[in-house]
């Protein structure tokens, strides 16, 4: 049993590029589904709008970096908007309906052949990350402390990458206490009454849709910038569900929960499949071999969330006295 | 709460003296209207929900809307609020043309209403609630929203005045706690409050004492009425007769879609049209023995020539 590696990529696993990229993704999920009550099951596509902007623009077009980040934000603002203008004056249902089957659009158009010429097909795209790590203040070296640590390209990535998540919770930490939260949250619970108030809801729900979105396709780009490649089928609805996963784990609608949610889910992702493939190798789990451990992993940590959705409904830093009213 | 159903307060008795003269027919216009509405029509498939030629609300009166169930009350009542849209037909508030607004432009333009079933915003505090109901807030827009200290102050004068509104509902020991936790009649009292942050002109409560408690239901009569000594206008939908009589200064009924009749509380339970419209045109008939007896020889004598005619062929 080699428990160093157990233990080590635990340990990475809980700050490392997949909490980042999923920890913005939730965060997103959290403004839409959390605060606003919006079923937007299209996250995915947020990301890939904007992993496949950037990367597109930088090996396709030759654009500078910049250009291909702000090609990757206009174009989550304008998925959000596109989306957002038939369905958000719909029932919430058919907003689930509707953006999950736009995320898988956009998922096929990136990977069909007719494109090839622009999306790279199911390859994808490569090769566009060297200007993010031209910036890297680092000198090349590893950087912690004894078997924990990280080269100087991954520290960059999760430098900017942190930064860029609390940033994110410092704006809905700022918007969540304002009165332009608590509309949001009046729209969750019943968005007649808001109506009846004199609230535009329709332009609310079309910022909460921008604004996580926005956050959200920063996933998509810390996806491509770390892996130097988007594939279509990385952003499928799997990604969408996990993000889910995340925030219902953290607690929904609290601000640090999704970042949490996030931690915990990639430590126990990590430590579960890494601790069943050890003791497989090492024969203690007679009956599985190694190739049965994926897809044992996910049965597990599904598992895992039903119980705690039955014990502890409310997530990590949820409050227990409001799954009490939606049960009177 | 103020008693004021032993002495007639001055805006009560002003509201009075408006309907004084007033002939009890539909439609009658009144001399100061807050409210008209023209032609307004509502077809669901085949089937006319609502139909109303004209109505006027007289300013500053308390004016009840009684019906059957299914008269269209409700459905009239989201029209003119902009939950619903009409088919056709115009109508104005303060004059200004109303139909075609959505609902948050009603309520900006200060005409706000409550729901049947009560829309208390369960997750969020009693305060929380009652802050939203504020119009014009800087906090309410995304950038600004950034930057606490462009709205802190106006938030606190939101709160004075949240606070003042939940001392008079007597509210305000639950004023940090979740909505949802109400009981029904603090639900309702608090959708009237939240309502009254909007500062309306007119207030439309929808089946106010609907799921109300009796006991909360005078404090909620008092709380009616008190709306109309603040200068505001009242329309209400209800089914309770003893409240309508109670609180209202003039009755407007519908049924099957139509403005049946107007007319003040007292005189308008025995008008015959809406006697009519409640029981049905025929349900004092005379219905005596001979009577009977004779409907009975007609109805055998009607069957014995059809059995002649069967056996005949």
């Amino acid at each position: 049993m080699d428990w160093l590696t157990i233990l080590t990529t635990t340990v990475h696993a809980a700050i490392g590029w997949e909490a980042v990229v999923y920890g913005l993704a939730a965060i997103g999920v959290n403004i839409h589904f959390g605060y606003t009550g919006l079923l937007n099951f299209g996250q995915a596509a947020f990301m890939a709008v904007a992993g496949y902007g950037l990367a597109v623009m930088i090996t396709v077009f030759n654009a500078p970096f910049w250009v291909g980040i702000a090609v990757g934000l206009a174009g989550a603002v304008l998925l959000a908007l596109v989306l957002g203008a038939p369905t958000l004056r719909l029932r919430a249902d058919y907003l689930a309906i509707v953006t999950i089957a736009a995320a898988e659009i956009i998922r096929l158009i990136f990977r069909s052949v007719y494109f090839k010429d622009i999306f790279g097909g199911s390859d994808g795209r490569r090769g566009f990350n060297a200007d993010f790590y031209a910036m890297n203040p680092y000198p090349p070296g590893h950087y912690g402390i004894g078997p924990f640590g990280f080269n100087e390209r991954t520290m960059w990535l999760l430098t900017v990458g942190w930064s860029v998540v609390l940033l994110s919770c410092l704006v809905v930490y700022l918007l969540m206490k304002s009165p332009w939260g608590r509309v949001l949250k009046a729209i969750r619970e019943d968005e007649d009454a808001v109506r009846s108030l004199g609230k535009n809801v329709f332009a609310y729900k079309m910022q909460s849709l921008v604004l996580g979105g926005v956050i959200g396709c920063f996933g998509g780009f810390f996806y491509g910038l770390y892996n130097g490649s988007v594939q279509p089928d990385v952003f499928g609805t799997e990604m969408t569900f996990f993000a889910y996963t995340i925030v219902i784990l953290g607690g929904a609608a609290r601000v640090f929960g999704p970042v949490v949610g996030a931690m915990i889910f990639w430590v126990l992702f990590v430590f579960i499949g890494n601790l069943l493939a050890e003791l497989v190798a090492n024969g203690y789990i007679p009956f599985m071999t190694s190739i049965q451990v994926g897809p044992i992993r996910y049965a597990l940590v599904g598992l895992g969330f039903i119980l705690l959705l039955v014990y502890r409904p409310q997530g990590i830093f949820g409050d227990k006295r409001e799954i009490a009213i939606d049960a009177r | 709460m103020r008693d004021d159903t032993m002495t007639t307060s001055p805006k009560k008795a002003a509201a009075l003296a408006a309907f004084k003269d007033l002939p009890r027919e539909p439609g009658v216009p009144k001399p100061d209207p807050i409210l008209i509405a023209d032609n307004v029509v509502r077809r669901f498939g085949g089937l006319t929900a609502v139909n109303v030629e004209h109505v006027e609300i007289q300013r500053g009166s308390i004016t009840a809307l009684i019906g059957p169930n299914g008269a269209g009350k409700t459905t009239f009542f989201n029209q003119l609020t902009g939950f619903d849209h009409a088919d056709s037909g115009e109508w104005t508030f303060n004059g200004r043309k109303m139909n075609g607004l959505p609902a948050h432009k009603v309520a900006r333009a200060g005409m706000v209403r409550t729901f049947q079933l009560t829309k208390a915003l369960s997750k969020l505090t009693v305060m929380e609630n009652m802050r939203l109901g504020a119009q014009g807030q800087k906090g309410e827009s995304f950038f600004r929203a950034l930057v606490p200290n462009l709205w802190r102050g106006q938030e606190d004068e939101i709160t004075a005045r949240a606070e003042e509104l939940l001392e008079r509902f007597k509210l305000d020991a639950k004023r940090e706690d979740f909505a949802g936790s109400l009981s029904g009649g603090q639900r309702k009292l608090l959708e009237m409050a939240r309502a009254l942050m909007v500062k309306p002109e007119l207030v439309m409560l929808d089946e106010p004492m609907a799921g109300v408690n009796p006991a909360l239901t005078q404090s909620l009569l008092g709380h009616v009425k008190d709306l109309r000594e603040q200068g505001m206008t009242v329309l209400f939908v209800e089914h309770d007769m003893d409240m309508v009589r109670d609180i209202s200064d003039w009755v407007i009924v519908m049924a099957q879609g139509a403005i049946i009749a107007e007319g003040p509380p007292d005189a308008i339970m025995s008008d015959e049209r809406v006697i009519d419209a409640y029981l049905g045109a025929h349900h004092d008939a005379p219905l005596s023995e001979e009577e009977l007896q004779a409907q009975l020889h007609e109805a055998e004598a009607a069957l014995e020539a059809e059995a002649e005619e069967e056996t005949a062929k």
